[in-house]
């Protein structure tokens, strides 16, 4: 199955890209999904804390099991006001 | 604007307008409004800052600021509330956010705006990076996490002011 995966601020510059792609077997959670993205994009293990996570616009627990066709945003501390 | 849910809820590019703010959270039965803008300031953390530039993610954060407004509205169901949240880069002394709250009395439409631009700042999918005159920064969490978990802050670096 297939996600569509957006990185923000800090994650997007390390990743050097702020949408992808990602290619997951049957049953993939969100925390795979990272792991997956971690590994496609060097950069990424500068950021050493695990992100927030979203699902279709909600924030979800890396547990959360995936369907393929969602779109899933990893997400660094938000700092806006 | 009529109706009992007509607030704003949105992330713009362009300058904030408060009157429209205002507008929307007014009416008749209305007796109070209050309203919360942010600023960007020149120094942060002892470092001066020449500019920033803020990033959402937009049709979360504004599905965010929507149920902030649900919230705030909890047990007033006559408070009428907007949020508009700027992005893109913005200079020292431009408005970065704006909250209007109208209710039939002062109180709730005080607290009203106090609480959402906490949520605002606690949830809300945006970032803020400075930019100093030797690099520039994405901030961190707004209120520190606990020792043992801290997030650090982003290292200065990265590209120059345009």
């Amino acid at each position: 199955m297939k996600v569509r995966v957006l990185l923000f601020a800090r994650l997007k510059e390390l990743a050097g890209v702020g949408s992808l792609e990602v290619e997951l077997p049957e049953g993939a959670t969100l925390a795979d999904v990272w792991r997956a993205v971690q590994s496609t994009a060097a950069g990424l293990g500068a950021f050493r804390h695990p992100p927030l996570m979203v699902r279709d616009l909600e924030y979800a627990p890396p547990d959360t099991p995936l369907s393929g066709g969602e779109e899933v945003a990893f997400l660094p501390p938000v700092s806006g006001g | 604007m009529r109706g009992k849910e007509a607030g704003i809820y949105r992330i713009v590019d362009s300058p904030i307008d408060l009157g429209e703010l205002v507008e929307s959270v007014s009416g008749q039965g209305i007796g109070g409004i209050a309203t919360f803008l942010g600023s960007v300031r020149i120094e942060n953390e002892g470092k001066k800052v020449l500019a920033v530039e803020y990033q959402a993610y937009a049709p979360m954060a504004e599905k965010l600021l929507w149920k902030i407004g649900q919230e705030a509205r909890q047990g007033h169901g006559d408070l009428r509330i907007s949020m508009v949240h700027r992005v893109g880069r913005l200079e020292i002394g431009e408005i970065s956010v704006g909250i209007a709250a109208g209710s039939p009395h002062r109180r709730e439409a005080l607290s009203a705006v106090a609480y959402a631009i906490e949520r605002v700042k606690e949830s809300v999918p945006i970032w803020k990076r400075e930019y100093y005159a030797d690099g520039s920064a994405w901030l961190g969490p707004a209120s520190p996490p606990p020792p043992g978990s801290a997030q650090k802050k982003g290292k200065p670096g990265g590209l120059p002011p345009e």
